[in-house]
Order: structure tokens, then C-alpha cells, then sequence
């Protein structure tokens, strides 16, 4: 039951069907860290559902879909991108203070993204080796998920996010549900699916039973081995999986840049790649 | 196979149709390729769907087949923890492999299944059950391990359990309406692979009677343009199916050569398990040996999803953006995930080691209490599908050997 006795935003009417009121109108944030823009635009990418989703929302702040901005409070933070600047450490706190729900999109928001192989370097070298007045540049020694830096209420695996996931989020976060989304390592989601596994018979080096599920087994099903973009599963075995990794012929120090990708930083993932430096 | 299930399919009440057979049950009968496809059209024909082995993606697995050359003609494979590969096989042969990735639970007990709708009515809701509109399934080529785990399914699905509600007593209707209307077509395996086991659970590579099957086939490899199989009757079904097929009596010879072929198969058995396992396991929760399989564990849940006997599920409703529309679902689920031991205020298998010593002590020791037989019918899916080859025969025995 969806019966919400919340005084609606402004702009948004409570409809009425049968006897029970319809719910207001949640004012939605979309925001943006280091990152490619490549979660936002899941959002945007959702096409035919994002007419049903805007239905049922009032978008208040996504520079990548509108310059019309709604001052907050919030009641749903999107967020994506990683904190690396000094600038994001403030932005994001404000944010969470405006926001009633803070939910992390995408392996930068959740791990730090790629962009946290700098946790791995001096940062320093990576400054002086790209820019060419090293002096302008001011940035943070690591890349950190915005878990680190403000509670969040949800956080979203992908590289990019499934959109399916995605609205799966909104859906139930809209219904005050808890989303349907396992946390279960893709093995079980090709099984489910009966896609054959490349591991076992074919050699392929694969992340998958480590791997969170959720991509809908992109490159298990098109005969590549997973790399890791939706980070760690709820239990995963790195250094199993590393020694595996190895008698299927890897080297080590590809084992290591095999789980320092996309969720270099995400603590399972890290801590194996580490223990092949 | 017995005909007081309700929800008899199309196809069944279509071969109970025809005309009357003088086939026994029992009858060995041998029929060439031509019998073979005559076989597949006759299925089809009568409004069967034959789900059979298929060559997909490297490895051979169960899908939807209309004719003889969809079998893996001249495959065979080559299993061994953590290993599948396809390898050719003798030229021809329709049922040289061994048992894949896939089972027939797939069909009987689907990954994802929708068990009811609801839609918001005025200051109410409606409930709305989905009607099952599987289609007859013609099981070809089920092995006797395989059968003999459907038959463990059956027992906690409540296939042949008459319904009693107030007793506790219930059976899953989806699951029963599937199996009542599902033919089985056996195939004896001419041999065995390095993680198979069957023999050691309480099975034999080759069917026996009254095994639960309508027909089985022994193939004799083929040799000089000839191809052959015995075919077995295993049921009235069976024996109005086997009535229009082209086939010549079972002479001694063709059934000492399916013997000499089980005999083989029986000698090949590439895995065993301990004999008194069931009675081990309790004695031994405590052992070190499940810290060490944790260590190499995965908890990937590949062994559950693998096994045809495993069955755990969870349930998901899901709603559509308004929340006027609400569905609830059953998917696969298994022991190693953590969420499946969720109850009020947390899991309560949090490591990889005591979900692997469910999984084990369930399957090999616990069901014996639940279901009145071990879950483990030796099929050794969980040994090759196991993406770091954890060996459920060896962890039993390191078990016996070092423990209590």
C-alpha cells in the first residue's frame, strides 16, 4: 500500500483512486562526481519507462536532462561520480544534508571508480605525466565512494548501472520497498540464465565468482570472461579465485591488474590486487 | 508414472487416445536412426515439446529439439574438477556424453517463475493466479542419475502425494502439473566420466525397471553404416509410443551387449563416495577441514545451481511504478547466498564455512531425515561445474579419514 499522508510539493496534486490517496509527487536530485556521465545517462537511457518515471516524479535537479533547477530539500539524492577534490568533500555533505534519500550510482560513487588506480600510484606522477602546468592542478591523493564521506541509503553496482536496476530502485524506493536486487556473484545469474561457464569449459579467465550479479551476464554470454564492473559479491573469494586465475595460465601480475580495473578500490577487489603487487 | 494426477497434458490423453497397445511393459525392443527420428516426429505429432541434449556454447546442454540431428552427434567430453571439455566422440553416436551444466529441473522447477499478480481495486485488491501453460515436455535422453533425481524432487515437490492441507500435506501445482504431463525418455550411459559417482549413491549408469521411466535407450555405437539402440518399455505411455515406431525384437545378443556395456560404465566410475557418510558428517561439524574447503570455496553457489536435486528458492513481490499492479516471484536461490539465511536481525550463516557445511551436511546427511533418501545422487555436476574444482567425495573423505 502506498498511502502517504506527506504534505506534496507544490507543483505535484495527490490524485485520487477509490478511497486511497495517491501519493506526492517525490522531488528527485541527480548529481554528479568525478565520473563519465555514463550512469546518468542509464537514467536518460531508460527512454519509454523514463515518460512513466516522470510521471510519478518531479525531476528538481539533473543538469544532464535540464537547466531548470528546484531548490532542495530533496527527497532522492541520485548520485555518481567519486569524491577527489577538496570542493567534493564539501559538495557532497551539503547534499546530504538536503537530501531525505542518498542513493550511490555506479562503480565510481560505490568504489571510486577507475579513476582510483591514483589510490594505487603517487598521485603526483599521474599530474606531471598528463598536464602540462602540473601547478594548476589541485586534487585529492585518492578517489573514495561517497560512502566514505556521508551515509548513504543505497548504493547501485555497475559500470555502468543496469538501467533495469535502476529503475528497480526508483520503483521501490517510490512503493517503500526494499529493491529486488541480489548481491549474489554472477555465477548464479548465468546458471539462472544457461549460459555455459566459459571458466570451466573453455579456460576463459572470468571475475564472475566474485562478481556482485547484475549486469544481466553481458560478457559471459558473449563469450568474454567478467571483468569485475559490477565490484565485489557479497562474499567474495579473491584469493581463491586468484590461484585459479593463475592455473588457467595468468600471470600474476595479470591477476592483479585483472581485479585492479573499474572497482580497483572496492575492498575485496583491492585487497586481492594487492596481494599480487 | 501414474495416471492419478489431475492435470494430464494434451499430449498424454492424445497417446492414451490411440489405439490399443499389446506392447508389455518391460519389452526390450532394438530400432535403427530411422526408428530414432520416427521417435522425434511421433513426440511431435502427438503434441509433445522434446527438450533433449543439444551442443551449445561448448558444452552439451538441454534445450528445446525437433529431430536427431539436434543430438551432439559424434561428441563426447572429458570432465574433471573445475574442467568440461567437448572432445569428438565415435563417429555418429547420438549419446556419447555425459551429463552437462544443464538438468531437467530447468523445466520442472524454472529459474524464474510467476506465482501470482495482484492489480489495486477500488479500496481493495484482486488476486490473480497465472495459468501454467508449459507445454507437454518430452524429457530425451535423461540419464539414470538424472532420473533418479527428478524422482527426489518429486518428493519435495510432492509429486504423487495426494494433497491433505489440513495434514501439512501439499504439493506444488506448477511443479506436479509439469511432471504429471512430462515423458521420460531414458539413455543408458555407455560409459562414465572422471567425476561421476552414481554407483557409490545408490545408482547404476544403466536403468533398471520400474525406475519411473516410459522408454529407455542403450545405444550400440555405431559401426559399418549400422546404428543401433535398444529400446526398454517402461510404462503403458511408453509402450503406445514405441507401437508406431519401426523396431525388431531384442535378441540375446543385443541385451548381453547392453549388459556388457553397464558392466564397462560400472568399472569407469571416476569418483566414490564414503559408504556411511550420512552417519560421518553429524559427528564432524566441528572438523578442520570445513575451514580449509572455505579457503578454497568460492561461494559462488555454482554447485547449487548445477545439482539436480537442489531446490531452494526465495520469493520477491515486485510492484509497478504507480503501485497499482504487484507480482510476486520464485527464483533460484541457494545455501551459499547470504541473504538465504536472513532472518530477524541478520543472516545466520555469515561464512563461506558454514554454508558450505550446510550445503554438504544437507545434501548428504540431513535429507536422509527430511525426505527419507540422500540428495546427492552422484551425478558429479558439482565437482566439474565448480569453478575452483572443490570435490564433495574428497571433502567426505578427508572427513572420515582424519575425523570422528
Amino acid at each position: 500500500m502506498t498511502v502517504t499522508k506527506k504534505k506534496a510539493p507544490s507543483k505535484s496534486t495527490g490524485k485520487a483512486n477509490g478511497s486511497i490517496k495517491r501519493r506526492a509527487k517525490p522531488k528527485i536530485a541527480v548529481w554528479k562526481f568525478a565520473s563519465c556521465d555514463g550512469c546518468q545517462l542509464s537514467l536518460l537511457g531508460c527512454e519509454d519507462d523514463l515518460l512513466d518515471v516522470v510521471g510519478e516524479i518531479e525531476i528538481a535537479y539533473f543538469l544532464e536532462a535540464t537547466t531548470t533547477v528546484v531548490k532542495g530539500p530533496y527527497d532522492i539524492s541520485f548520485v555518481e561520480g567519486s569524491i577527489t577534490t577538496d570542493h567534493d568533500v564539501h559538495r557532497i555533505r551539503k547534499i546530504r544534508q538536503q537530501s531525505k534519500k542518498l542513493i550511490t550510482i555506479g562503480a565510481c560513487a560505490t568504489s571510486g571508480g577507475i579513476q582510483a588506480l591514483r589510490n594505487f600510484a603517487d598521485v603526483d606522477d599521474y599530474i606531471r605525466a598528463v598536464y602540462a602546468r602540473p601547478d594548476f592542478i589541485t586534487t585529492l591523493r585518492t578517489s573514495t565512494p561517497i560512502q566514505e564521506h556521508v551515509p548513504v541509503d543505497y548504493e547501485l553496482r555497475g559500470c555502468p548501472i543496469n538501467k533495469a536496476e535502476l529503475l528497480e530502485v526508483i520503483n521501490a524506493t517510490l512503493n517503500n520497498r526494499v529493491p529486488n536486487i541480489a548481491h549474489t556473484s554472477q555465477c548464479v545469474e548465468c546458471k539462472k540464465k544457461g549460459t555455459v561457464c566459459l571458466m570451466v569449459a573453455k579456460g576463459i579467465p572470468c571475475l564472475g565468482p566474485v562478481t556482485h550479479t547484475g549486469c544481466g551476464n553481458l560478457c559471459p554470454s558473449t563469450d568474454r570472461g567478467c571483468f569485475g564492473c559490477f565490484g565485489p559479491s557479497e562474499a567474495p573469494n579473491g584469493a581463491s579465485l586468484g590461484r585459479q586465475l593463475e592455473k588457467l595460465g595468468m600471470t600474476k601480475r595479470e591477476v592483479r591488474d585483472f581485479f585492479r580495473s573499474y572497482n580497483a578500490n572496492a575492498g575485496a577487489f583491492r585487497k586481492t590486487s594487492e596481494a599480487y603487487d | 508414472m501414474t495416471s492419478s494426477h489431475g492435470a494430464v497434458g494434451q499430449a498424454h490423453s492424445k497417446a492414451h487416445s490411440a489405439k490399443e497397445t499389446s506392447i508389455p511393459v518391460g519389452t526390450k525392443v532394438v530400432i535403427d536412426e530411422a526408428g530414432l527420428s520416427a521417435l522425434f516426429s511421433r513426440l511431435i505429432k502427438i503434441g509433445y515439446q522434446p527438450i533433449g541434449p543439444k551442443v551449445r556454447d561448448g558444452a552439451v546442454v538441454y534445450e528445446e529439439i525437433s529431430s536427431p540431428s539436434d543430438l551432439p552427434v559424434g561428441f563426447s567430453d572429458e570432465q574433471e574438477g573445475g574442467k568440461y571439455r567437448l572432445v569428438p566422440g565415435t563417429k555418429g553416436s547420438f549419446f556419447e556424453y555425459l551429463v552437462g551444466p544443464t538438468s531437467w529441473k530447468k523445466f520442472l522447477f524454472p529459474p524464474r517463475h510467476k506465482m501470482w499478480s495482484a492489480d489495486r481495486d477500488g479500496k481493495g485488491f484482486t488476486v490473480e493466479n497465472p495459468t501454467d501453460d508449459a507445454p507437454a515436455y518430452a524429457f530425451i535422453g535423461v540419464r539414470s542419475c538424472e532420473l533418479n533425481a527428478m524422482k527426489i524432487q518429486d518428493k519435495v515437490f510432492g509429486f504423487g502425494r495426494e494433497d491433505k492441507c489440513g495434514a501439512g500435506i501439499f504439493s506444488d501445482p506448477g511443479y506436479v502439473a509439469r511432471r504429471s504431463k512430462a515423458l521420460i525418455i531414458g539413455v543408458n550411459c555407455s560409459r562414465a566420466g572422471k567425476t561421476c559417482f552414481c554407483s557409490s549413491m545408490g545408482g547404476d549408469p544403466h536403468m533398471k525397471e520400474g525406475q519411473g521411466y516410459d522408454l529407455t535407450l542403450t545405444e550400440f555405437a555405431p559401426s559399418n553404416g549400422k546404428h543401433e539402440f535398444m529400446m526398454e518399455v517402461g510404462s503403458e505411455r511408453g509402450a503406445l509410443i514405441l507401437d508406431l515406431l519401426p523396431h525388431r525384437e531384442a535378441r540375446s545378443a543385443d541385451v548381453s551387449m547392453a549388459d556388457s556395456q553397464a558392466r564397462k560404465a560400472r568399472g569407469e566410475m571416476g569418483r566414490k563416495m564414503v559408504p556411511d557418510v550420512k552417519d560421518v558428517l553429524p559427528r564432524n561439524l566441528r572438523h578442520q577441514r570445513w575451514d580449509e574447503v572455505a579457503e578454497r570455496c568460492l561461494s559462488c553457489a555454482n554447485c547449487t545451481m548445477v545439482c539436480p536435486t537442489c531446490f531452494c528458492s526465495t520469493v520477491n513481490d515486485t510492484t509497478d511504478l504507480k503501485g497499482d499492479h504487484a507480482e510476486r516471484w520464485r527464483s533460484w536461490d541457494s545455501c551459499f547466498s547470504i541473504d538465504f539465511s536472513y532472518i530477524h536481525g541478520g543472516a545466520i550463516r555469515r561464512e563461506t564455512k558454514s554454508r558450505y557445511r550446510q550445503w554438504m551436511t544437507h545434501k548428504l546427511s540431513n535429507w536422509h531425515e527430511q525426505y527419507g533418501t540422500s540428495g546427492c545422487v552422484g551425478c558429479g555436476r558439482c565437482i566439474t561445474w565448480c569453478p575452483v574444482g572443490i570435490d564433495i567425495t574428497e571433502e567426505a573423505k578427508a572427513i572420515k579419514n582424519t575425523g570422528e
